[in-house]
């Protein structure tokens, strides 16, 4: 079972480490964290995806809990929500014919070009980790991946739920 | 406003925060509080003579009081020394703060001399830990590393103090925080209502009830209300490791411990029950057994402070967080207002069953006029202390034989490190209550093993003139080591045996004290009673115990918590 769980927690060095050490020192898996202060700068908030069955689920939320650090902790899974996710792709675009691909390509997936070199096209694409995937899984039997970065998935629930200190 | 240094602010925060007692030892990082400690008269500090020492002390100090242990400690070895200690303290949920020095901030990360990442090494062994980078942060940060370490699920508590945060010339204004206000640190110790009037109907209800009570119920001072619920519902009572002297250990509605080296009744008890009812316990596997046939029949009401404790091994059915005290206290609250009916009456049965478990009589065993077994030495100890001993042990088959054979009456009078399994604990431990209780009669049970690990601090007991009276089981072997080989390895005793004991009379002799070996078994009881009548000093009682004896019952792997061996040749027979 994937699920994305958020934390708020207190924006103070340290607050990290001791989340994701928990996560290593239990045998918890971590698919992606992302991590960045909030609107008020004492607080950060974590996407954390991570996969595991009900009881492994309510484990890591009571233990990250449980750290003092932590304020807030929510499983967004469990209603709906929206998840996004960026990445970078940096690409082979010496010909003509493969950049026309690439550009038409992006453009079907609301991509950018945000660099290009004679060379090199770099593609910018938000969305979910799924869309990512197959953006890279097209691209990929277009020309050659020289380099590829994402950002792990960021989450927020929708309507009224929300994360507050 | 008062102007310290840093290193006066730490002393300072000590006495603000009542400590009495510090254990440590100095180096390079920690000179300044050194300094600042030298002409203080509030606070005693016990010079021990290696760090993770330092730590049981203050562990054991906590553990008999209820109090905050504090540990001062150097950075680098001073710091990592303490790891083994801050372990045990943080598995058992003991609370205490350990401050240790750290080189200057300026030279953080760069491999500076005694320099080691503290706060990161201690992470996992830790409830929670700050790192000082300002002198102004102390006051604060020591207030908080106490009230974190004493509320909720108590636990260990580090504080790093860089050497330069501690400069004696800088001087900052000094006010130690009268409350602590922290949002993302809330810890509540009431139950829900609705969870307990549910549990309390079920209880009402049950025809076969257990109350299983573990280190929760000694941690949260519930003794009382523990009592008064097992008196209203009549209620057999069994206890982990940890919980022992929650319950009086005399009382007979007490089964005894539970688990794997369970009494044959309180195992019985837990495996035919229909309702257990635990108290501060966490459903350990030194416990459960195999989780799969773990008490098949029985609806489960966890009080615990910590809900990662709940359902984490064992799926409850009513989960109640809180402190054991006030959920109890919540309960009787809830009989009275419910208006519930109890009658006793129906557990008639179920206690008639449980004697006929009892009548097996698990912990019997065979005396010999040429050896001492073990059992008898803890029941001669009993003897000569009147029960009334506060008993610190070490690990292994004498923690176990403590455990089974020394019926405790209070809580806080069992130390023992449950979780981890520390050897080396016992005697600092042991040292740690006395410093608490100076006129109060101390016993450290141990063997050959584990008081090797920690026997340097005979030394410091010579310093502070602390009597306790060590109780070595000497089998000269690693004795639970051996019994596994013996039941699980065929008898291939790989590198348990002790080959060159030392002479532990001379070796309590050379370090001031008065050593006693005793090997004949019509012997033993006068010589316990005259260990006990040196009041005021220190006894190595060096007794030769039986070899071959090993500790039962003992669960049979993967099996029921009823499935036990009850001596080397019997075991039971299952109905299912």
């Amino acid at each position: 079972m994937r699920r994305l769980i958020s934390v708020l927690l207190e924006n103070e060095s340290g607050a990290l480490s001791r989340v994701v050490g928990l996560f290593s020192q239990r045998g918890y898996n971590i698919e992606s964290l992302t991590v960045a202060p909030t609107d008020d700068p004492t607080l950060s908030r974590m996407t954390i995806v991570t996969l595991g069955d009900e009881r492994v689920i309510e484990q890591i939320t009571k233990q990250l809990h449980k750290l003092v650090d932590v304020l807030k902790v929510s499983d967004i899974t469990e209603g709906s929500h929206v998840e996004r996710e960026i990445m970078l792709v940096k690409c082979r675009a010496a010909t003509g014919e493969v950049r026309d691909e690439l550009k038409r390509m992006s453009e079907i997936y609301r991509g950018q070009i945000v660099d290009a070199t004679a060379e090199l096209y770099t593609v910018q694409l938000v969305g979910t980790s799924d869309k990512l995937d197959a953006f890279l899984g097209t691209l990929s039997q277009l020309t050659e991946l020289v380099e590829v970065v994402r950002s792990g998935v960021c989450g927020i629930a929708r309507g009224e739920r929300a994360l507050h200190a | 406003m008062e102007m310290l240094s840093g290193a006066e602010m730490v002393v300072r925060a000590l006495e603000d925060e009542g400590v009495e007692h510090i254990f440590g030892y100095p180096g390079g990082s920690v000179l300044d509080i050194y300094d600042a400690l030298f002409e203080n008269s509030k606070i005693e500090h016990v010079l021990v003579r290696h760090e993770q020492a330092a730590v049981h002390m203050a562990d054991g100090y906590a553990r008999s009081t209820g109090k905050v242990g504090a540990v001062l400690v150097t950075s680098g070895p001073g710091a990592t020394n303490c790891i083994t200690g801050i372990a045990t303290a943080y598995m058992d949920s003991i609370p205490l703060v350990v401050l240790s020095g750290q080189v200057p901030t300026s030279l953080i990360g760069g491999d500076a001399f005694q320099e080691v990442d503290m706060i990161g090494i201690s992470r996992p062994v830790v409830k929670h830990s700050f790192l000082c980078k300002t002198a102004s942060e102390i006051p604060e940060a020591i207030k908080k590393a106490f009230y974190i370490a004493a509320t909720g699920r108590p636990g260990p508590v580090v504080v790093d103090l860089p050497k330069d945060v501690q400069n004696p010339k800088e001087k900052f204004p000094y006010e130690y925080p009268k409350s602590v206000h922290m949002r993302s640190y809330n810890p509540s110790k009431t139950g829900h209502k609705g969870q307990i009037k549910r549990a309390v109907k079920m209880l009402a209800e049950a025809k076969q009830p257990v109350l299983y009570i573990g280190g929760g119920a000694v941690a949260a001072n519930a003794a009382a209300q523990v009592q008064r619920l097992a008196d209203l519902f009549s209620l057999p009572v069994t206890s982990t490791l940890m919980g022992l002297g929650a319950f009086p250990g005399t009382h007979s509605q007490f089964l005894g411990m539970l688990g794997m080296h369970g009494t044959y009744e309180a195992n019985n008890a837990m495996h035919h029950a229909d309702l257990i009812l635990a108290v501060g316990a966490r459903f350990d596997d030194r416990v459960t057994n195999h989780v799969a046939k773990f008490c098949p029949n029985a609806k489960l009401v966890h009080i615990d402070i910590d809900p990662a404790s709940i359902s984490k091994t064992v799926q409850v059915d009513v989960p109640i967080v809180g402190a054991a005290d006030t959920v109890i206290e919540q309960m009787l609250e809830a009989v009275t207002e419910l208006n519930l009916e109890i009658d006793n009456g129906q557990l008639a049965d179920w206690w008639e069953q449980i004697e006929g478990w009892r009548a097996r009589q698990c912990l019997e065993y065979a005396k010999s006029p040429s050896v001492i077994k073990p059992q008898q030495v803890i029941q001669s100890l009993y003897k000569a202390t009147g029960g009334s001993a506060f008993v610190a042990s070490d690990v292994g088959q004498h923690q176990m034989f403590a455990a089974l054979y020394y019926p405790f009456a209070k809580p806080r009078q069992w130390i023992n490190s449950g979780g981890l399994g520390t050897m080396g604990f016992g005697l600092p431990a042991a040292m740690g209550v006395q410093f608490a209780h100076p006129g109060a009669v101390v016993a450290c049970v141990t063997g050959d093993g584990s008081i090797q690990m920690n026997i340097q601090e005979l030394s410091t007991c010579l310093q502070y003139g602390i009597p306790v009276k060590i109780i070595a089981l000497n089998n000269r072997a690693l004795g639970m080591v051996k019994q596994w080989q013996k039941m699980f390895y065929g008898g291939r005793h790989s590198h348990s045996y002790m080959e060159s004991l030392p002479d532990f009379v001379k070796l309590a002799e050379s370090y001031g004290h008065v050593g006693i070996r005793v090997d004949d078994p019509a012997k033993l009881d006068e010589a316990m009673e005259y260990a006990f009548s040196l009041k005021d000093r220190l006894v190595f009682m060096d007794i030769a115990v039986d070899p071959d004896e090993h500790v039962y019952p003992m669960q049979i792997k993967f099996g029921g918590m009823n499935e036990m061996w009850l001596s080397k040749t019997e075991r039971t027979q299952c109905d299912d």
